[in-house]
């Protein structure tokens, strides 16, 4: 299905949050998942099903003022 | 200093953006000898850019203060703020709900009610706001334990645009710990909050963009220790004419 990864279109196979992340090379333990702007918490990744056109988030530490 | 129960090592707090490279930063985190660094999330690439930032900060040792950057609602900062704890393991967070793209001016409306369920939470706020003693008010309401207030708008290096707002801010919460946050161009400027007796200065930009950023961080850090030491030492009242330092008794008539 075609979901939206970081604002850019990602054709992915996996149905769960979680394989699309290992599918997506997203293996870092340093990132966090946001699905259609809400937070999905690392342990709800498994369980959380995608659907086509889903917006997915990815964010990682990054420089701050 | 004591923020949340917790004793910090420095009252030089440090912004981790626009420095050349992370080895820079890394010589500026040491130079400073700061207590903490602010960090941000952003989308990660495909390169893995933020898990190479986030070991190069690890390896400093510094503590860290993560925060919501670039949220202009309660929405975004409430979710960026979970998001945040999750990968960076802390509550501890500064909360920035920016309300005009220009001036990087928080709006404090959405602020107060960002900082409400965050507490909440269990998230313990470091509020970006203004000099503004009613929103102060309603932060601390709101469960924050201390005030950032700017000294001037973010990245302009101004300085303290308003210090009578500050020293007013100081008068009001007396027991409050109060960091400068946003404004800051030279030592000057921070020496310059800290004999008003804020508690410390956050700063990014004057440090990053320095000439010399390990050396500008060094100048900071001797900046924020004078100026805290000069208002631990009650400094004089001005005065509005001269009066003689020496002596005018025993002054010889030799005229």
């Amino acid at each position: 299905m075609k979901i939206l990864v970081n604002a850019e279109p990602r054709e992915v196979s996996g149905l769960t949050l979680s394989e699309a992340l290992a599918e997506l090379g997203f293996d870092s333990p340093a990132v966090a998942t946001a699905l259609n702007g809400d937070f999905v918490p690392r342990d709800s990744r498994a369980a959380t099903a995608l659907q086509h056109g889903d917006r997915l988030e990815v964010l990682a530490p990054m420089q701050g003022g | 200093m004591r923020i949340y129960g917790e004793t910090i090592a420095s009252r030089l707090l440090l912004g981790t953006a626009q420095y050349p490279s992370p080895a820079v930063l890394q010589d500026v985190i040491r130079a400073s000898g700061t207590g903490l660094v602010t960090v941000s999330l952003r989308r990660e690439t495909a390169d893995g850019a933020g898990e190479g930032f986030w070991r190069t900060l690890r390896e400093t040792g510094a503590r860290i203060l993560p925060n919501t950057a670039g949220c202009h609602t309660v929405k975004e900062a409430v979710t960026t703020a979970h998001m945040a704890r999750e990968v960076f393991a802390t509550d501890w967070l500064k909360l920035e709900v920016i309300g005009h793209a220009d001036t990087l001016q928080p709006d404090v409306f959405a602020l107060v009610e960002a900082a409400r369920i965050l507490t909440s939470e269990g998230f313990k706020v470091f509020p970006y706001t203004t000099d503004d003693l009613v929103v102060g008010e309603r932060l601390l309401d709101a469960g924050c334990e201390l005030l950032m207030p700017w000294g001037a708008p973010i990245g302009s290096g101004q300085g303290l645009r308003n210090p009578d707002a500050l020293r007013a801010m100081r008068a009001h919460f007396p027991g409050v710990p109060l960091v400068v946050d946003a404004g800051i161009g030279r030592p000057s400027d921070a020496a310059q909050a800290m004999e008003l007796g804020m508690d410390a200065v956050l700063l990014n930009t004057a440090v990053a963009q320095a000439g010399d950023p390990a050396g500008m961080a060094r100048a900071m850090a001797l900046a924020v220790e004078a100026g805290r030491a000069g208002f631990d030492a009650d400094p004089m009242d001005r005065r509005d004419l001269a009066v003689p330092s020496t002596p005018v008794l025993g002054l010889a008539e030799l005229a």
